[in-house]
């Protein structure tokens, strides 16, 4: 049991380093940018699971955000289980929720539409994302198009300042989400979906059940990703239908695609890249006076794709490159 | 019964347009199995061509049949020439490439054209020129049939007669259908893939400049972002039909534009997006290939 957790703490103490860095030398606007790192981190990963190692092409992520982040802010503002000084349980417990309504919503789009194969499941999944997004702006209890405005955010305590109350919230899910998702995929689950990605119809004839193995490997996925449209609620306290559009979920595939399917630590670092890469473009903004960010980045993905097309970590991992051949 | 004729000609005019999308994507994948994303941003360029090309040649308020073709055939030839060049320089080095890649490609692509839109028409919407007087052909009752509507049905319907001719009956055409059936092979007898999917692009992407001139004409307000949508529903359709297949391309967006014109008549206007995508869910379940598509037996 200490032994399992060693690494997981281990991580965990060195994010919480740098979150006492980030606080304590650099401005709010670096601090949100590191919140959004954060949840953009669980995104990519999540998705690596149903994209990288399972093979599917899923194009709806953003809908599944969008479960979370709904539930999380409707529940935090109108539901409180544990007293005053445990508040943080709270939170936890709207994330839990948050990626468990996520995760029974992937079971009903994926039962029914994994056994479709290749672009129509990218089709179906894009469709089910934007049917959440229309089906949110018609809700008025959830306030339409306006959206959910003041919502709480995990509360300080401990004497700890309102961003690292956030940051170690979502440090704390980014490092379950990446060693539980690890782990499945090197457990005897993990082989199932790798052998369902690199032929399905062998995998089939060995006795795997390819759907069953799809599913589980999208409702997982949905799950953190409800996760992180949990997160990402608190950290900005103000989200609208919009702000899980089609793009979103592109951003998702971006973030898997440039650091290599089936890499979790491939997917981690691109999440950073590209979440940091537009804000850094900024300062290009203020040269040139004109809006060249995502001509920019649109350009850059076309470009990695002819030029490095199993993005950078191919599907190794980080410790591949100093392990010993 | 007049409102439901009136909505029946609103219906299919609206999904006349959405068919000459609809080809684009469907010749796309039945040449090279790959959805084009960057399709419906073709589209977008087309619509801005025609209305820069409206102001230039200073017809934007000469309407008539003359203006009409003028204006059809700038949007297509920039359309054609737009779509050869991503053709050229974005998926032609990725021919051998997974699946994904390719996708990943045509996204980035359509996020490309997008953005530069926004960066060069600027992010507001703009009124496209009168193309055509709108005349009230024939009033009886509530049931009124405007010449704009009329119009975009035949323009639509000669396109359509004008690819199929292409398709069945040319030189072209018959090399077109032999790539989509296996390139190797056609390869082997002397017809050069490269070039035929080339030409492929070129007539997809001027079917949806042509599309894009009848919406103009129809909704006369134009911007950067104006693709997405359409181009969503344009592919819904085309997978209704059954990708692949140039009837069901046309049969799969009448039957959109049709079913999206009585949702919003007799039930509500704010399902109209959804309705596309519950469709798409609905067809995929129960006929994955689509109505007109065939099933293919996969081999090992």
């Amino acid at each position: 049991m200490l032994r399992t957790l060693k690494l997981p703490f281990l991580s965990f103490l060195g994010m919480v380093v740098f979150g006492v860095v980030l606080e304590f030398g650099f401005s709010a606007f670096i601090q949100i940018t590191a919140l959004f790192v954060l949840v953009n981190m669980i995104m990519a990963m999540s998705l690596n699971l149903v994209n990288g190692t399972s093979g599917q092409f899923s194009l709806g992520h953003a809908g599944f955000m969008a479960v979370g982040a709904y539930v999380g802010a409707f529940l935090s503002q109108h539901w409180t289980l544990f007293p005053e000084g445990l508040g943080a349980l709270n939170f936890l417990l709207y994330t839990v929720l948050g990626g468990g309504l996520a995760a029974v919503f992937g079971f009903l789009v994926g039962q029914p539409s994994l056994r479709l194969k290749g672009d129509y499941l990218a089709i179906v999944t894009l469709g089910f994302g934007e049917i959440i997004r229309v089906a949110l702006l018609n809700m008025d209890f959830l306030g339409g198009a306006r959206g959910i405005h003041g919502i709480p955010t995990v509360p300080e305590g401990f004497g700890l300042s309102r961003f690292m109350a956030q940051y170690l919230f979502g440090s704390f899910w980014v490092i379950v989400c990446f060693f539980f998702l690890w782990r499945l995929v090197h457990s005897n689950q993990g082989r199932g979906f790798l052998s369902v990605r690199e032929d399905e119809i062998a995998a089939e004839s060995m006795g795997v059940n390819t759907t069953g193995m799809k599913v589980r490997a999208f409702v997982v996925s949905a799950f953190f990703a409800g996760v992180a449209g949990v997160l990402s609620a608190y950290f900005v306290r103000y989200i609208n239908p919009s702000s899980f559009g089609f793009l979103r979920s592109v951003d998702a595939v971006i973030m898997v695609v440039l650091g290599g399917m089936g890499s979790f630590t491939g997917s981690i670092v691109a999440a950073v890249l590209i979440t940091v890469l537009p804000e850094l473009l900024r300062t290009v903004q203020q040269v040139t006076g004109v809006d060249l960010r995502m001509v920019i980045y649109s350009l850059a993905l076309v470009l990695v794709m002819i030029l490095r097309p199993q993005g950078i970590f191919g599907n190794k991992e980080l410790r591949d490159f100093w392990r010993k051949k | 019964m007049q409102d439901f004729v009136q909505h029946l000609v609103n219906g299919l005019s609206l999904g006349s347009i959405y068919a000459l999308i609809a080809l684009g994507y469907t010749m796309v994948y039945g040449i090279l199995q790959m959805i084009n994303f960057a399709h419906s941003d073709v589209y977008m360029v087309g619509a801005f061509a025609a209305y820069y090309a409206a102001k230039w040649l200073g017809i934007e308020n000469q309407p008539g049949l003359m203006s009409l073709a003028t204006l059809l055939v700038v949007s297509m030839v920039i359309c054609a020439i737009l779509g050869l060049t991503i053709e050229r320089f974005a998926y032609r080095p990725l021919r051998k490439a997974p699946k994904l890649n390719i996708l990943i490609t045509a996204i980035g692509v359509s996020l490309f054209l997008q953005y530069s839109g926004q960066l060069i028409f600027g992010a507001d919407p703009k009124v496209f020129p009168e193309v055509m007087t709108d005349l009230t052909l024939l009033q009886w009752g509530n049931l009124s049939l405007r010449s704009s509507d009329i119009t975009v049905l035949i323009v639509a319907l000669i396109a359509m007669v004008g690819l199929h001719f292409l398709i069945h009956h040319t030189k072209i055409g018959r090399a077109m259908r032999a790539v989509s059936q296996n390139s190797s092979v056609a390869a082997m007898l002397g017809v050069n893939p490269d070039r035929i999917i080339a030409m492929t692009f070129v007539v997809g992407s001027s079917l949806a400049g042509v599309g894009s001139v009848l919406v103009g004409m129809k909704y006369p307000k134009i911007e950067p972002l104006m693709g997405m949508m359409i181009g969503l529903k344009a592919f819904v359709a085309a997978v209704l039909g059954g990708i692949g297949s140039v009837p069901g391309a046309v049969l799969g967006g009448l039957l959109m534009g049709l079913s999206e014109e009585m949702v919003v008549a007799y039930l509500s206007s704010t399902y109209r997006d959804a309705l596309a995508f519950g469709i798409l869910i609905v067809i995929l379940l129960f006929k994955p290939a689509g109505l007109l598509g065939r099933y293919q037996v996969e081999k090992v």
